[in-house]
């Protein structure tokens, strides 16, 4: 079989099954620690841990059919038409010609008034996706790095990321929940007297730190798996539209922009960072532990696997 | 795109569809039956550059083969222009009545992209058409989709929806036209239109 040059990267490719597997295996863990504590303490775990995984399952599905609307009004964002001016009228063109190379339907298209230099795109499918460029960042880029920031997000888009990562985020909010409703009924059921107490605190005391434990690991592997997904979401933009350079200076101009904008800014965007181009909080100034809890890989790793792309497209048949 | 290849982000680039542009002289013949459009002998293909030394040989190879092939039969050289959103087209000119052989240097210049890897950086090709008002308008095949649509500009970046779905209609079955009609994108300032 004839080697492509738009071979997968089997490093990421392994990382990710490796992240993606762990993850699974932790929420498998999870049930069997409730179970165990319910069958140990003969207490009513089966029903908390029920209605906890209810809860959570109706946020998730809920967060994912609203994903774009709320993504969207947290950033101020407006659809436009390509009709609306000549900035949406480019976005537009350059929107067209990536779902074209891509073979996706077209998202809808806004537009965020801001200087912040960002991007994201949104949607549980490609049916309902929904792209946004900021006046700031279509401000700093030209044609090309915006081509390559824009394939970038409609990578995401196609690899239903937004999915992935509300299922994958999943378990933590049911950890989470169950945390604390066991927190609660110990402060509420606390004062009783009765032969159950003992095995009343005992299991309400094992759900919690269970709980805990649970929601630490999953939250650093959902960050890893996060970091891991927007360097593939990097590479199939870069191999979608053939110019990895362009991507890179487009990084390079907005990560370095980024830090220079004035804290105002910066907390309104915390929330939605993880759908955004470069994450909107640069906590990494040299700091290593910060990394483990970034969303974004470092611009050095991201520049780096750009380079492999580079090479190669590069590379003669 | 597989369960597995969007569970772990690995995107397969599209392959184009090459060969449904053959339909194409028969549709300009019910074309200029129905409404009063001939071709006008220019027809582009337009594709995405890829940066480094590979593919820019791979596209002077193409240019050469195009060039020789039209200067045989005393044609014009190809001409390659970059649009302002980065696409490079490559365009072809050949007498008016020569459609079936501008069609074959089309798919000539595809199919080299193809052979050399190159297939996922092919976006449209576009076949220019006029009629004796000087209106212009262009079938515009999207490789990726294996589907048509037409394409009928006026000055001022308006379209002339009318007419496109005119032509349409004219036409009729004889293409395969494109079913989303949001992926009927305007191609402004397109060279040889």
């Amino acid at each position: 079989m004839a080697r492509t040059r738009y071979a997968p990267d089997r490093g990421l490719t392994t990382r990710m099954t490796a992240t993606i597997f762990l993850l699974g295996l932790v929420f498998v863990a999870f049930i069997a620690a409730i179970i165990g504590i319910g069958a140990a303490t003969h207490g009513s775990t089966a029903v908390i841990a029920l209605f906890a995984i209810v809860l959570g399952g109706g946020f998730m599905i809920g967060s994912l059919f609203f994903s774009d609307k709320i993504a969207l009004a947290t950033a101020g964002a407006r659809e436009v038409s390509p009709n609306d001016g000549p900035m949406a009228r480019d976005l537009h063109a350059i929107v067209d010609r990536i779902c074209a190379l891509a073979d996706m339907p077209k998202p809808r298209v806004a537009i965020a008034d801001t200087d912040m230099p960002n991007a994201f795109a949104t949607g549980r499918n490609a049916d309902h996706a929904v792209i946004c460029a900021t006046t700031g960042l279509m401000r700093r880029l030209n044609h090309e790095e915006l081509e390559g920031v824009l394939a970038h997000e409609m990578s995401h888009v196609a690899h239903k990321d937004v999915q992935v990562m509300t299922i994958a985020s999943f378990l933590a909010i049911v950890a989470a929940l169950l945390m604390r409703m066991a927190f609660y009924s110990e402060l509420f059921g606390g004062g009783r007297r009765n032969n159950n107490d003992q095995n009343a605190a005992l299991m309400l005391f094992a759900i919690m730190a269970v709980s805990i434990v649970v929601y630490a690991v999953s939250f650093l592997l959902i960050r890893l798996l996060s970091r891991y997904r927007e360097l593939a979401a990097d590479r199939s933009g870069a191999l979608l539209t053939g110019q990895p350079s362009a991507l890179k200076s487009a990084l390079i101009k907005v990560s370095g922009d980024m830090s220079r904008i004035p804290t105002r800014d910066l907390r309104a965007a915390e929330g939605l960072n993880a759908f955004f181009f470069a994450p909107a909080m640069n906590l990494n100034a040299g700091a290593s532990l910060s990394k483990i809890f970034s969303t974004h890989p470092s611009l050095e790793r991201r520049l780096a696997e750009l380079d492999k792309v580079q090479r190669q497209l590069s590379q003669a048949r | 795109m597989g369960f597995l290849d969007t569970l772990l982000g690995r995107t397969k680039p599209v392959q184009p569809k090459l060969d449904d542009l053959f339909a194409l002289p028969s549709a300009a013949i019910t074309l200029e039956a129905g409404t009063n459009f001939k071709p006008t002998g220019s027809g582009s293909v337009c594709f995405r550059a890829v940066e480094g030394r590979s593919f820019s040989d791979v596209e002077k190879d193409v240019r050469d083969l195009l060039n020789a092939s039209s200067s045989a039969e005393g044609g014009l050289p190809v001409e390659v222009s970059k649009d302002s959103y980065g696409f490079t087209w490559l365009v072809s000119s050949r007498m008016s009545d020569e459609l079936e052989a501008l069609v074959t240097d089309l798919h000539a210049v595809n199919s080299s992209l193809v052979d050399n890897g190159f297939g996922p950086q092919l976006l449209c090709t576009l076949v220019a058409f006029r009629d004796d008002q000087e209106r212009r308008l262009a079938l515009i095949y999207l490789y990726k989709r294996g589907t048509f649509y037409p394409f009928a500009p006026l000055p001022g970046e308006r379209r002339d929806n009318a007419l496109e779905l005119e032509v349409k209609g004219v036409i009729g079955d004889d293409l395969k036209w494109e079913s989303d009609l949001s992926r009927w994108f305007p191609v402004w300032g397109a060279p040889g239109m």
